[in-house]
């Protein structure tokens, strides 16, 4: 036994907190534009049997910069005949040769198109800003290189396929519909590609009508990989264009990622008919924060579950869920990062956000803000100067939020944060749960056995314990509920596209 | 010479642990294999589903978080009470026919014991089966498990009307699902004589509940209820597409077979992991790998 008298403590030296580095304004940063040249076209066609070609409409729409309005190009707007055109293309690629290639030699096209997107990257990177208003540093270091992982990762399944379902063998189903949304435009497009291509495979894909540019771009990289004509046909046009992909017959599946709204409105229409279908649509994400959690990071969390571009993202952490402990002082920490974020021109590498993608995305946010202040919630934006043209939002974050304010329940698709709060796991549950979509949700603790326990609760298809909006080729993403069906990435995702036999 | 009228059996659904008429009172005749009348069943009317549904949402949590290992105990204890009581399940199906028409109801019940049986061994294997631990390219433990889906709505179909119910809500509650069932309209006898082993089988009441009635009442009711939150049904094309009606309206998961193309229900191959899969949704977890 010691005898030894325990250590005398020494007092512990007054603690002063960092002072707040607060920039605002005070400083004018120098612009950083990200110059490198995006090679736009004026005029894209559709993308039909491996040739670009004129629509039979005759008509073309314009895509404009969401970050100062101008005219980018004009794109070839496709009819009902067109898709047509598109799928007869795909069902004679799919017979000819894609479905009975050897998977080793389907897997070398995709590794080509990896391999050329990321030798044209910094091109693309600058295209996609340009085209959907988001942040360089995001389209550089996110968008374009996460889109060539996507092609490199599923290329290597091309020739695995026996491994995909255990007791089963697999084959392709046929030809693809695939309709895609703004807010990734490239990536979207690597995610429904790869895997549909990788079984064997054809597809009919359109982009969004404010997004299509870097869809065509990539249409280029198809033709200088060799890809057999017909194997991908882009078609790009907005709604009705988008009701013909998902619709025709040829279609033996379709895949659609966009709002819950469409999603069942397609659901309905192809009620009579038994194609396959997966469903990636939007969400209230919770993002939950326990009084033990490390705080400075988790406001890192928040700041990016929301703020990433510029919350156009359908798994955004837009209900933050604060342990009453601590609601204050992450309120204030918060209130204190998002005023140094830098809203502004999308092709400035220091930008934090960007522009809103559209103008009716625009109207769409405020009309929901506006609410949020009718309802009593209490708004705080901090007091950045927004570029005089192109559509823009300041970062917003509203507190006193109750579960029934529409800003609670509706997805905003927005930099629109919820800050609700709560006192215990049981409540932190139910509020978290408390909502037709169920796509991602986020928990932030120190405590091992609650993000288990909460990730086990949590009715999402993707939980980010201590981390937020993680994205990977090998890991399988897709909702719960009114979230959608199916898993893209990953070997769960890659069996969506499968037929067993 | 003594002569003893024997005392029949009514017919009442198991529904929430308990076997029950329907609220409204109706009841529609089966007939035996000599097309004599047998007994009056329950005619389930949507109220009696909507209130099985509610006591598959009272039982869903509770079985779902029972061990792999304890689920697939209760599913081969249900596989040991058809097998002791196989004659009388197989009278149930066969409704005094004989011969070729008994010994096929006895290969039913039979297929339906080895079918219960290998969905028993799947509750603690398919999750190593299905989910992943995956390669992300960052410092994150990243994995991917199955959960229950939660209540499923099974339709049965009229062909092997014992055999086609288990196969389908065998695979839903070995993961962990409950399951609210419509037995075959035509045969709805075997399904009243299943129930009474699901009740001596140790599964908990509530997670599989069995109605009685015809399809054209329920069916909508079936569609469009939101805490349903998948189908699995033998559906001609008209019911197809009404249940992808209404499951639009709640985003629901349908697993639909054409009831107008023969299915064998006795072969193996479609009725195993795979049709645990559907049933099934993929949760992914990161968590940051460090210090």
């Amino acid at each position: 036994m010691s005898t030894l008298a325990p250590e005398k403590k020494k007092p512990a030296p007054p603690r002063r907190s960092a002072p707040e580095l607060i920039f605002g304004d005070l400083w004018e940063f120098d612009p950083a534009p990200e110059t490198a040249d995006p090679k736009l076209k004026a005029r894209y066609e559709l993308f039909i049997d491996g040739a670009f070609t004129a629509p039979r409409t005759g008509k073309y729409f314009d895509s404009i910069n969401p970050a100062n309005e101008q005219k980018l190009a004009e794109i070839a707007l496709a009819g009902a005949a067109d898709v047509d055109a598109a799928y007869r293309a795909a069902q004679r690629a799919f017979d000819s040769g894609w479905r009975t290639m050897p998977g080793r030699e389907r897997a070398k096209y995709l590794y080509r198109i990896a391999r050329l997107l990321q030798d044209r990257a910094r091109e693309f990177a600058v295209a996609e800003t340009m085209d959907g208003g988001k942040p360089i540093k995001e389209s550089r270091d996110f968008d374009v290189p996460m889109a060539a992982a996507h092609f490199f990762y599923h290329a290597g399944w091309a020739d695995k396929l026996d491994y995909v379902a255990p007791g089963r063998r697999v084959a392709p189903l046929g030809v693809v519909g695939q309709v895609i949304p703004w807010n990734f435009p490239l990536l979207m497009m690597a995610w429904k590609l790869a895997p549909a291509l990788a079984m064997g495979n054809c597809v009919v894909i359109k982009p969004a009508e404010t997004t299509s540019i870097t869809a065509l771009k990539l249409a280029e990289i198809f033709a200088d990989a060799g890809l057999p004509p017909g194997v991908v046909n882009i078609v790009t046009g907005a709604g009705e264009t988008g009701a013909a992909v998902m619709s025709h017959p040829t279609a033996v599946k379709v895949a659609f990622t966009g709002s819950t709204e469409v999603g069942k409105i397609i659901m309905r229409s192809l009620a009579g008919t038994d194609k396959k279908m997966t469903m990636e649509l939007g969400g209230k994400a919770a993002n939950i924060v326990f009084d033990d959690a490390p705080l400075d990071q988790a406001v890192e969390g928040i700041v990016n579950g929301i703020f990433f571009n510029q919350g156009h993202v359908c798994c955004a952490g837009s209900r933050l869920l604060v342990h009453e402990p601590v609601a204050d002082v992450v309120v204030a920490k918060l209130k204190t990062r998002i005023r140094v974020l830098r809203v502004g021109d999308p092709l400035d590498k220091n930008t934090d956000l960007g522009a809103i993608n559209s103008r009716a995305q625009l109207d769409r946010i405020r009309e929901l803000v506006d609410s949020g202040v009718r309802e009593g919630a209490e708004l705080f934006q901090p007091p950045c100067r927004l570029p005089a043209r192109g559509f823009y939002f300041r970062p917003t974050i509203f507190t006193g939020v109750t579960q029934s304010h529409r800003i609670a329940r509706e997805e905003i698709f927005g930099p629109v944060l919820s800050i609700l709060t709560f006192r215990t796991v049981d409540e932190a549950v139910e509020k978290a749960n408390n909502t037709a979509y169920g796509l991602s949700a986020g928990v932030w603790t120190d405590k091992g056995s609650r993000i288990l326990k909460m990730s086990t609760e949590l009715k999402a298809g993707v939980v980010w314990a201590n981390t937020f909006n993680k994205f990977d080729p090998a890991s399988p993403f897709g909702g719960y509920k009114e979230s959608g069906f199916g898993r893209e990435g990953g070997r769960q995702g890659l069996l969506d596209y499968a037929k067993l036999i | 010479m003594s002569s003893r009228l024997p005392i029949t059996k009514t017919p009442k659904v198991y529904v929430g642990g308990a076997f029950i008429r329907s609220e409204s009172g109706r009841t529609f005749p089966i007939s035996d294999a000599a097309g004599s009348f047998f007994a009056n069943t329950p005619q389930c009317t949507r109220k009696d589903l909507r209130n099985a549904v509610e006591a598959a949402a009272k039982a869903g949590p509770g079985w779902a978080r029972r061990t792999a290992y304890n689920r697939g105990q209760i599913l081969y204890r249900l596989g040991e009470m058809i097998e002791a009581r196989r004659l009388e399940l197989a009278d149930a199906i066969a409704l005094g026919g004989a011969g070729a028409a008994r010994r096929a109801a006895l290969r039913e019940v039979d297929a339906t014991v080895d079918r219960l049986v290998h969905y028993a061994g799947w509750t603690d294997k398919y999750e190593q089966v299905l989910g992943s631990v995956n390669p992300v390219a960052a410092p994150y433990f990243d994995f991917t498990v199955t959960e229950p889906m939660g209540i499923v709505g099974v339709i049965a179909p009229d062909e092997a009307p014992l055999l086609g119910l288990v196969s389908l809500l065998a695979p839903a509650i070995t993961s962990g699902n409950t399951v609210v069932a419509l037995a075959s309209e035509t045969q709805p006898y075997p399904a009243i004589v299943f129930g009474e082993m699901l009740a001596t089988s140790d599964l908990p009441g509530g997670v599989v509940n069995l109605l009685t009635g015809f399809r054209k009442e329920l069916l909508p009711t079936f569609a469009t209820h939101a805490h349903l939150r998948a189908i699995s049904a033998v559906a001609t094309a008209d019911e197809r597409r009404a249940l992808r009606l209404g499951a639009a309206e709640s985003v629901k998961r349908t697993h639909l077979v054409k009831a107008e193309e023969k299915t064998d229900w006795f072969a193996d191959g479609d009725h195993s992991l795979h049709a645990i899969r559907d049933f099934v949704e993929f949760k992914t977890t990161w968590h940051p790998v460090g210090a």
